[in-house]
């Protein structure tokens, strides 16, 4: 069980967040929703334990999840703003240190995202939404119970749009939790809802 | 976990395989037009080769080191490789040996020959080796700190030389000092002194800057 009590959050002497409070537990999905600059992916970066926040505590399981970040992080996959993909490398490359370290099935991924077919194409070569669609399958691959996503479907079609949607379910149905974050309005069905700003 | 990651290094240079060349090609390219600035005469070359290589290799190695860091923080890998679950400091040491098997270790290759085109005296080209390899080691080390404490700042490329040069005179003053010496024994200890330093403190330093980095 997640729970954030009380957060805050200040980047560049402004405070972008304040007061942020809300449990999670397993299964259940949270969509944080608001303008742009509401402070939605510094939300995201801080419940990833890569910004420590400024005021508020952020507990797992009824600890401070932030005591160990290594430990907290291999309880979390994370899909930032950016891609996070080499143009060099192929898509399969792309995904194998990733797997390495959660130990699931690159070939698997691939397939859930659609991509089997550009496996062995070097990244270069991907449109914005196939980049996209190769960072989903990087945490489609992780087994982490929490799943933290900043606009995951920014330059997606339809289709994968779809993949997302069921890539999700799937993570549900095994007990995991997902936070969103997207301007837009994303379809999680039975989500709760954060609205910043 | 570490190897994975130096792996996953080393797959990237080889796939950019003009990255990694480029620091070679400079180390050989300095040393080679150097006789044509200063005197092409056998007995000045030879009192100079070995200060011509160590000054090369140093400014080789830092040729790479902008992009050592500042690739994966551009396109958001940085936070990947933070989220593996590897502590800041394994990643800063897992990325510094990356960067000394892809420049130092080349550069250890090329000075050799380099050194004999020189005229360098024959029997201190070992020497001259010995030297490096801790020295490329160290060199690595406090450039990779380097890197890590300017990512994400304003004008970093150019704050980044200003970092690592100055901390890397002692290298270069045992180094080349080395090279002049008939015994070497402490001028060889004491650049391996160097390293013993540099080898848990840089990768600390490293670590903590990649870590602001991240949240800032």
């Amino acid at each position: 069980m997640l729970q954030a009590e009380a957060l805050a959050a200040i980047r560049g002497e402004r405070l972008v967040l304040r007061d942020v409070s809300f449990t999670l537990r397993p299964g259940e999905a949270l969509a944080v929703r608001g303008p742009n600059g509401a402070g939605k992916s510094t939300l995201l970066r801080l419940l990833a334990g890569l910004m420590r926040p400024a005021a508020g505590r952020l507990l797992w399981g009824g600890k401070d999840a932030l005591d160990d970040p290594p430990l907290h992080a291999r309880r979390l996959a994370y899909l930032g703003h950016q891609d996070a993909v080499k143009a060099g490398l192929t898509g399969a490359e792309n995904l194998r240190f990733a797997a390495r370290v959660s130990g699931g099935s690159v070939a698997q991924a691939l397939a859930l995202m659609e991509l089997s077919a550009l496996a062995d194409l070097p990244v270069r070569l991907y449109s914005a939404g196939q980049k996209r669609r190769l960072a989903l399958a990087r945490v489609a691959l992780s087994k982490a119970p929490l799943w933290l996503l900043d606009e995951p479907s920014n330059g997606l079609d339809a289709a994968a749009a779809a993949s997302l949607g069921r890539l999700i379910e799937a993570q549900r149905e095994r007990g995991g939790m997902v936070i969103a974050a997207s301007h837009l309005p994303l379809a999680l069905e039975r989500a709760g809802e954060l609205v910043l700003g | 976990m570490l190897a994975a990651l130096i792996g996953r290094e080393i797959r990237l240079a080889l796939r950019h395989g003009a990255d990694s060349v480029a620091a070679v090609l400079f180390f050989l390219v300095v040393s080679v037009l150097s006789p044509l600035a200063i005197s092409p005469s056998p007995a000045v070359l030879a009192r100079l080769a070995g200060g011509i290589v160590w000054v090369a290799a140093l400014l080789a190695s830092l040729l790479p080191l902008e992009r050592l860091f500042g690739a994966d923080y551009d396109d958001g890998s940085l936070d990947q490789l933070l989220l593996s679950g590897l502590s800041p400091l394994a990643v800063a040491a897992g990325k510094t040996a990356a960067h000394w098997l892809l420049t130092g270790l080349p550069l250890l290759v090329a000075a050799g020959p380099i050194a004999i085109m020189l005229r360098l005296d024959p029997g201190r080209v070992a020497v001259l080796l010995e030297g490096l390899l801790p020295g490329t080691l160290t060199l690595s080390l406090i450039g990779a700190a380097g890197a890590a404490l300017v990512l994400g700042a304003r004008r970093g490329a150019m704050l980044l030389p200003l970092l690592v040069l100055p901390l890397a005179t002692p290298v270069l003053i045992f180094g080349t000092a080395a090279v002049a010496q008939d015994h070497p024994r402490a001028e060889l200890l004491l650049l391996a002194a160097l390293l013993a330093a540099a080898l848990p403190l840089c990768p600390l330093a490293a670590g903590a800057g990649l870590k602001a980095a991240a949240g800032s």
